[in-house]
């Protein structure tokens, strides 16, 4: 008897383990739970973070803010919104994040209509926001406690939550003080701390680095790196060009209103023909240097540095060829503007 | 949103509430108990003496009901109005309207916190009347349910308040220019019977008129009005109020632009 019993309970949890077997095998196929309301959809809408149709939005005052913007972000996608001052970037970010009311246009996240599954998009969708919005008075745990109720998590799981952010984050130190004492690069990152607490799989992040120190600013891009490697679907606002260059994948530019151009890095990049490059040389050496870079279109810029202009297709090697040649040595280098920049001050003029 | 979702951000609204004004106790829960006590000490002790009987009872014991409607009503309205609108101002609400929170929660919760308060000062009222006049309640049941509706109503006119202020100022002006008179001619001092036939009509469409009535006819068993029609009236402003708040929530009027 007890030997059966032992059969039965063998052949029980093999049942069992078996079903997780299969289970965990099709787990990449099942939808999660709190999908079972969704039509069924085909792949490849599902593979969509953020889609974005003819969205319109004139503000009360009569401001035509956006006008007919159409935008689609790839699940897993870096992805850098880039614009002038009063582009529209913000004004997108918040029509997504419902705090903006738009006048037309269809906003879809993860494949769902954000009108018609305002709980699950909500619930899929983490945004820092451009200005400080969090109340000053109070605690920064508080403040991410907080946040982690209004997504219905229970309290152990929001104060855990809220442990790992801000030490991820960098404010456990400041957990209990007043939000108010913060400096702003810490108030940005408790803005991020809040945005992540209930762990979306789109994370939208607008200007999260402006005000915030080099050193800062590098350590919270392989936050974001590590964030975005582990499945999260990231757009940001910038204004520093070499951070969108150095994170994102995918770029667009907004200005007016109205996108002026959607591609990828890679191939925005490679739009860049020539780069301006600034060397260092040793005062006697710079009229010979000049000289012999003529093709390079150098000129002097004070009496130890030049300037030149280098074609893809020649390489900066070939700069150093020539110096080689007539034995000028180069004491230091380096690029003139961020080559992302001058891309950007191009497109907006031929856009103006 | 799950049921039980809900019920967790439900109960952070309201312990976030509650939290604030239980941290700012020395401008919320004591300024109205020394207000009130000061109008104990010279309305019902000094003055009263001299006043006599009104409405066929001790001054004292007739304006103490009035007294603590009056400090449930301001501390409700004030509760709500300004909670909301310094998270509006503050632009903290935006921490509510991008989580999946429905509307309706978002207003129960707001709406609970004004009660917590309004009746917490309403209990702390209540507790030093106790050392001025011998209080005695004829009807419990009419007492609290009309206690909590005219908190629910106070708290959701509040709250329409602080969707439609643009500055500081905006939260005052309703308080100081429609409450107080409104509630100083309720009758929480007076019987309206010594007033002329005139202006026991206008006193009629007073609605703060209705409830420190009904209030005091839980208290003492007696009344200026008819009880039924004072809690369908109650009833009515209570539903229609919640629905206009829920109306503008949707619309986002105030909060999203
Ligand atoms: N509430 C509002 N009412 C009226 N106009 C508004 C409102 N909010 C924004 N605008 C206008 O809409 C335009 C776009 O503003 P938005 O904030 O989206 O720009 P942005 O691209 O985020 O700029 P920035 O880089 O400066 O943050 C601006 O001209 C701005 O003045
Ligand atoms: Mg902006």
């Amino acid at each position: 008897m007890p030997g059966l019993l032992f059969l039965a309970f063998c052949s029980g949890t093999h049942g069992f383990q078996t079903s997780f077997a299969i289970h965990q095998a099709l787990a990449p196929y099942c939808r999660r739970p709190y999908m079972r309301d969704e039509p069924a959809k085909t792949e490849n809408r599902m593979k969509i973070a953020i889609s974005i149709k003819d969205l319109r939005k004139t503000y009360e005052n009569g401001f035509e803010a956006l006008k007919g913007i159409c935008l689609e972000v790839e699940q897993g996608d870096f992805f850098a919104l880039l614009g002038p001052n009063g582009a529209g970037k913000s004004t997108t970010i918040g029509v997504i994040s419902t705090l903006v009311n738009r006048s037309s246009g269809e906003v879809e996240v993860f494949g769902r209509n954000v009108d018609n599954h305002v709980y699950v998009t909500k619930l899929d969708l983490g945004v820092v926001p451009q200005e400080i919005n969090f109340n000053l008075f109070e605690r920064v745990e508080d403040i991410v406690i907080t946040q982690a109720g209004y997504y219905g998590l229970p309290r152990p799981l929001a104060q855990e939550r809220s442990d790992k952010y801000l030490q991820q984050l960098g404010l456990w130190d400041k957990r209990k003080d007043r939000s108010r004492s913060l400096s702003g690069g810490m108030k940005r990152r408790l803005m991020i701390a809040r945005a992540l607490v209930h762990e979306p799989r789109l994370l939208i992040l607008d200007e999260p680095t402006a005000g915030v120190d080099i050193e800062l600013r590098r350590s919270m891009w392989d936050f974001l790196i590590e964030l975005n490697r582990q499945g999260t679907t990231i757009i940001l606002t910038t204004h520093y060009l070499e951070e969108a260059e150095q994170l994102c994948r995918n770029i667009a530019i907004i200005d007016n209103g109205a996108i002026v151009e959607n591609t990828s890095m890679k191939s925005l990049l490679a739009e860049v023909d020539s780069q301006v490059f600034v060397l260092d040389i040793s005062k006697s050496d710079l009229k010979k240097a000049v000289l012999c870079l003529e093709k390079f279109n150098a000129r002097s810029l004070d009496d130890h540095s030049i300037e030149v202009t280098v074609k893809r297709a020649d390489g900066i090697n070939a700069v150093f060829v020539q110096l080689d040649k007539v034995g000028v040595v180069v004491i230091g280098m380096r690029n003139k503007t961020n080559r992302l920049e001058q891309l950007f001050i191009n497109k907006l003029a031929t856009d103006k | 949103m799950y049921v039980n979702h809900k019920r967790i951000a439900f109960e952070t609204i309201v312990i976030k509430e509650v939290r604030r004004f239980s941290r700012i106790w020395v401008q919320t829960l004591v300024p109205p108990a020394i207000t009130i006590a000061l109008y104990f000490v010279i309305f019902g002790n000094l003055v009263g003496r001299r006043v006599g009987e009104m409405g066929g009872f001790q001054y004292m014991e007739f304006i103490v009901p009035g007294l603590i409607m009056m400090s449930v009503i301001q501390n409700s309205y004030s509760n709500v109005v300004s909670s909301f609108f310094s998270q509006k101002f503050q632009r903290s609400i935006e921490e509510l309207l991008v989580s999946p929170v429905p509307n309706y929660v978002i207003l129960t919760g707001f709406v609970v916190g004004g009660m917590a308060r309004g009746l917490s000062v309403g209990a702390i009222v209540t507790t030093l009347s106790l050392f001025f006049a011998d209080i005695q309640i004829a009807h419990p049941v009419i007492t609290l349910a009309v206690i909590l509706l005219t908190s629910v109503v106070f708290s959701l006119a509040g709250f329409i308040n602080a969707v439609f202020a643009d500055s500081f100022d905006d939260i005052s002006i309703v308080p100081t220019f429609v409450l107080t008179p409104l509630i100083y001619l309720g009758g929480v001092f007076y019987s309206t019977q010594m007033l002329p036939p005139f202006w026991q009509t206008v006193s009629a469409l007073n609605p703060i008129f209705y409830m420190v009535n009904t209030f005091r006819y839980g208290f003492l068993g007696s009344s200026d009005v008819d009880v039924i029609w004072a809690f369908i009236l109650l009833g009515t402003f209570a539903v229609s109020l919640y629905v206009g708040c829920i109306w503008l929530l949707r619309h986002g009027t105030g909060i999203r632009f």
